[in-house]
């Protein structure tokens, strides 16, 4: 039982985030995977939207980065964790970043409140040269019911 | 990737058939203000049931496009947002589309000849060429 605790990473897929098409990308590979592990298609839209947001904020501000994809599924959930990184200049205030209404870049200030609103782990860790922001999806696997 | 708008007398019609990227939402932003003010068109119908993300950016774009359009003097109706789409953006929070919405293109371009016979500044059946001729 003890080993259901630890999960580990089955699939890796990393895309570097470097212009526009690179997060129409993404999403559509974060979309592809939900699907191939048979999650619902308003959960692929959830994943696609939230990738999509965190690799428009690599663009916008650090210019490149990488978002790497990991199906962390066991025999009872489904789990989808992307980690979005880039080297640009950090966060100054996450606080501030995660308010609703607040950007620095003249946006909406949507982006990361709503992406932690649509996923079930958030986690933000940033210092000049590093941002990292982590998101995970997690569902429980439904099966047919033993008879 | 530039989307095609066409024109059905006094209204423009846009279809986005695609993923796009965000480069391309601005082109079609773009695109979509300066048809409008060439054209002098009274209403435009903007279909996105292909679109199965609309995140905060392409919002904005949608938002912004909608009231550059209305400062013209033209009316905006936004067709076909998928259901999963509608649930990802209220989920997000907020108020990211203002625009008016309907279900599809039908019911939209319906929405659009009310908004405009409401102004009564307009008529889309041809009543500007006996303004001409006056």
């Amino acid at each position: 039982m003890a080993q259901k605790m630890m999960y580990s990473a089955h699939s890796l897929e990393q895309i570097a985030i470097a212009g526009p098409q690179d997060i129409v990308k993404a999403r559509g590979s974060v979309r592809a995977l939900a699907a191939q592990l048979d999650l619902g298609v308003a959960d692929q839209t959830r994943l696609a939207t939230a990738v999509s947001e965190l690799a428009r904020n690599v663009i916008q501000y650090a210019g490149s980065g990488t978002c790497t994809l990991s199906d962390c599924s066991d025999d009872d959930y489904i789990r989808i964790r992307v980690i979005v990184e880039d080297h640009g200049p950090g966060i100054p205030s996450i606080d501030m970043a995660m308010k609703d209404g607040f950007s620095t870049s003249n946006g909406l200030g949507a982006g990361l409140p709503g992406t932690r609103r649509l996923m079930d782990s958030f986690s933000i860790e940033s210092v000049p040269g590093l941002t990292t922001i982590s998101i995970m999806l997690v569902r429980e696997r439904l099966r047919e019911k033993l008879k | 990737m530039r989307i095609p708008i066409l024109r059905l007398g006094k209204i423009l019609l846009a279809s986005i058939q695609t993923d796009l990227s965000d480069n391309d939402v601005l082109q079609f932003q773009n695109d979509v203000v300066n048809t409008i003010a060439e054209t002098e068109t009274l209403g435009i119908a903007i279909d996105i049931t292909s679109l199965d993300v609309v995140d905060s950016f392409m919002a904005r774009v949608i938002n912004d496009t909608a009231r550059m359009a209305r400062l013209l003097g033209a009316e905006v109706i936004i067709c076909g947002i998928r259901p999963y789409v509608a649930m990802t953006l209220v989920e997000m929070g907020r108020d990211l589309i203002a625009a008016d919405c309907s279900f599809n293109l039908d019911q939209g371009l319906k929405m659009l000849k009310q908004l405009i016979s409401k102004r009564g500044d307009a008529d889309l059946d041809g009543a500007e060429d006996d303004v001409q001729r006056a």
